[in-house]
């Protein structure tokens, strides 16, 4: 059996040595759409980028496809947050999306014309390609959100991390967006996507991680995107690992 | 020109080149307030490599300059990491007190009587460009290619790691290394820096040419290019002036007070000469300048206030349509709450475009003012009715609801408004005939528009 896209083994992660996700043991099937969720301060964006080397990890190991995130990175696509970065920054909608590429290109190499025609198709494939030479403050933020996901394909990856990629879109980027996962997931692709809006999940998902600190369920959405479920994610219960945390912050102040 | 200054323009010129490029990532990084603590935290580090390796020589200087800055640079960096102060409280801690050491060190060594009065430290302070000398030009020149050399060889990595350090760092970029030869050449700027302009002008030279030149481009590489022209230009312009090469073409000096004929400081005058660049880029810059802006703003309140008295008139005109009637001036005003002033201005425009027709009872729509009257007339109607339905917005609060909305829209949205509209029925059947207005008009009400 071929190794899976991704594979987490008791993964703890903390901030400020104050532990934000504990123990965290996954596997992620190949070629599915999956939803990553739970309420705030769960660990959502943690878990994404815990999983792509952003943050250190106090324990535990994650695998892409069997191997090492190091070695296999240039099979990772990543949508960060929208609010990550400075969208006054001087570069227009097809400089962001030529910025896909420059992981495949290495050291000293520029862009060239293979890398600059396979951005411009990113950029028509997320109907973006009358937009190609505004700045980038100049879009809307549906837009703006279009761009980064066409960075992200042109990243050229196996697997796709996405972080809150419906957030604040119009209703036609969404319509877009879940087209765009569709095709991914019909060319075999797996994307991982944080998501908010319980509602949609059974609609747009195949496969759902549930996060609140630690693992809550994982599996297709069927299955596991029950009642039950739901509550033991966003309910009360988490009290004890709250205050554990809390008492693992206040030793470390007191010291 | 004589030779020494050649010399000296040379330098400052060079200075001014590099800075305007590595300035620009510190701006953009919004890391400008870094280049203040490396120059700051420079001068104890002249003043130790001038006591420890006894001499003047620039290099070393230098040096110890680079060295004491990047200290300053971790220091701040393990204050922000170990304990709960914020980046600009620890910058402003670290950069004072490094500050204050370099200048209680530079008048130790004033006082020793080995070096007694002959260091000349105090120079470092606002910098003193006449000094700079041949070999310190080929210094200058030497990292100033260097610098460039290294930007241009990691373009595209820098412009990645400054826009977006996470997604770089996903695609495996060592964004630590990136950082750090970022700040690097920061450093190596701001010290060659330090004795022409000196520790507390060289951050101006760093910060404000990127400033400027973001004024005028929306790309990166034309903004490192113009802010070195910019760093250039300025320095070489504040070199000149110091050297009083205005006076050789005035004939007289401006700036000369009573008989005291010694020169302007260089440092200082290149400041100048650069805000003044940033100011008339601030002021004058196509679409981000303030005046861009400004004309933007009235041009699209003399296009709201034209468009709601066309509006209005053709409301007024509606019942008697396709007869274009007079329309009484008093109503008209009562209608929007005009001064008469207003709407002597607002007419006298409309009259000139020729939208209208003054009559001696009042203003009167010409064939021209109707069909724009109407389509504008059109569009506010096509919007109201889908607040009224889309957004479920009360008919008695719509009529102001679309008054700010619908000068903005474009016209490809209004054509999409109205097929909206058309699916559901609410159109007329007739393409361009205007829908009835979805509330009360007062106008219509009143007495008939005479005729």
């Amino acid at each position: 059996m071929p190794a899976p896209p991704l594979e987490i083994h008791d993964m703890t992660v903390a901030y400020h040595r104050r532990p934000v996700l504990w123990d965290i043991d996954l596997v992620v099937p190949q070629g599915q759409l999956i939803a990553i969720v739970g309420p705030n301060g769960a660990g959502k964006t943690t878990l994404i980028k815990a999983v792509l080397g952003l943050l250190p990890l106090a324990s535990g190991k994650v695998e892409i496809f069997g191997q090492p995130y190091d070695q296999q990175r240039h099979l990772v696509g990543y949508v960060p947050q929208r609010e990550t970065v400075d969208w006054d920054f001087p570069v227009t909608a097809f400089d962001v999306v030529l910025m896909g590429t420059y992981g495949r290109l290495g050291w000293f190499r520029r862009p060239g014309l293979a890398e600059k025609k396979r951005s411009r198709e990113c950029l028509d494939h997320v109907g973006m390609s009358a937009y190609a030479d505004r700045q980038i403050r100049q879009l809307s933020g549906g837009q703006q959100q279009r761009v980064f996901l066409a960075r992200a394909l042109a990243q050229d990856a196996q697997v796709y991390f996405m972080d809150e990629p419906f957030a604040g879109v119009d209703a036609a980027t969404e319509q877009a967006i879940v087209e765009l996962l569709q095709e991914l997931r019909a060319n075999g692709k797996t994307v991982l996507v944080v998501h908010h809006e319980l509602q949609t999940v059974k609609e747009y998902f195949d496969y759902v991680i549930l996060l609140n600190m630690r693992l809550i369920a994982v599996g297709p959405v069927a299955t596991t995107f029950t009642t039950e479920n739901l509550q033991t994610t966003y309910g009360g219960r988490l009290t004890i690992l709250d205050e554990a945390a809390e008492a693992v912050r206040r030793g470390e102040v007191r010291r | 020109m004589s030779y020494l200054v050649a010399i000296v323009l040379t330098g400052t010129a060079l200075l001014g080149c590099v800075s305007g490029v590595v300035g620009s990532f510190a701006v953009l990084r919004r890391r400008a307030l870094v280049s203040d603590l490396l120059s700051h935290a420079a001068l104890p580090g002249i003043c130790i490599a001038f006591i420890v390796a006894g001499g003047k020589h620039y290099s070393q200087l230098l040096t110890g300059a680079f060295l004491s800055g990047l200290l300053g640079v971790a220091l701040v960096t393990l204050i922000i990491r170990w304990t709960r102060t914020k980046e600009d409280a620890a910058i402003g801690i670290v950069l004072s007190t490094f500050f204050g050491l370099g200048i209680v060190l530079s008048s130790l060594i004033q006082r020793s009587p080995e070096f007694g009065g002959t260091a000349g430290l105090e120079r470092y302070t606002l910098g003193q460009a006449a000094n700079i000398t041949r070999d310190d030009v080929v210094l200058i020149a030497i990292v100033c290619a260097a610098a460039l050399a290294v930007v241009v060889l990691l373009y595209k990595e820098f412009k990645l790691f400054s826009f977006d350090p996470d997604f770089a760092r996903s695609q495996g970029w060592p964004t630590l290394k990136l950082d750090l030869a970022m700040m690097g050449l920061l450093g190596l700027v701001a010290v060659v820096g330090v004795k022409a302009v000196g520790v507390l002008l060289v951050p101006a030279l760093l910060i404000t040419p990127a400033v400027a030149a973001r004024f005028w481009t929306n790309r990166l590489g034309p903004m490192l290019a113009l802010s070195a022209i910019i760093g250039g230009l300025s320095a070489a312009a504040g070199t000149l002036l110091s050297a009083g090469v205005h006076v050789d073409w005035l004939g007289f000096d401006p700036l000369a007070f009573g008989n005291n004929d010694s020169p302007l400081p260089t440092g200082p005058l290149i400041v100048l000469c650069v805000t003044a660049v940033f100011l008339f880029s601030m002021l004058f810059a196509p679409r981000r300048g303030m005046a861009a802006q400004v004309i933007e703003l009235v041009r699209l309140r003399q296009k709201t206030a034209r468009e709601n008295l066309l509006r209005t008139l053709y409301e007024l005109s509606e019942p008697e349509l396709p007869r274009r009637p007079i329309v009484s001036p008093e109503v008209l005003r009562t209608e929007r709450a005009w001064t008469a002033p207003q709407a002597r201005r607002l007419l006298r425009r409309a009259e000139q475009v020729g939208y209208i027709e003054q009559t001696g009872d009042g203003p009167r729509l010409t064939e021209r003012g109707l069909a724009e009257a109407a389509a504008i007339t059109r569009t506010h109607r096509l919007w109201e009715l889908f607040l009224i339905q889309g957004a479920n917005i009360a008919s008695d609060h719509v009529d102001r609801d679309a008054d700010s909305i619908e000068h903005f829209l474009p016209s490809e949205m209004v054509d999409d408004l109205e097929s909206v509209l058309a699916r559901q029925g609410r159109l007329p059947a007739i393409p361009g005939h205007l829908p009835e207005s979805p509330h009360e008009l007062p106008s219509h009400g009143r007495e008939a528009p005479r005729a």
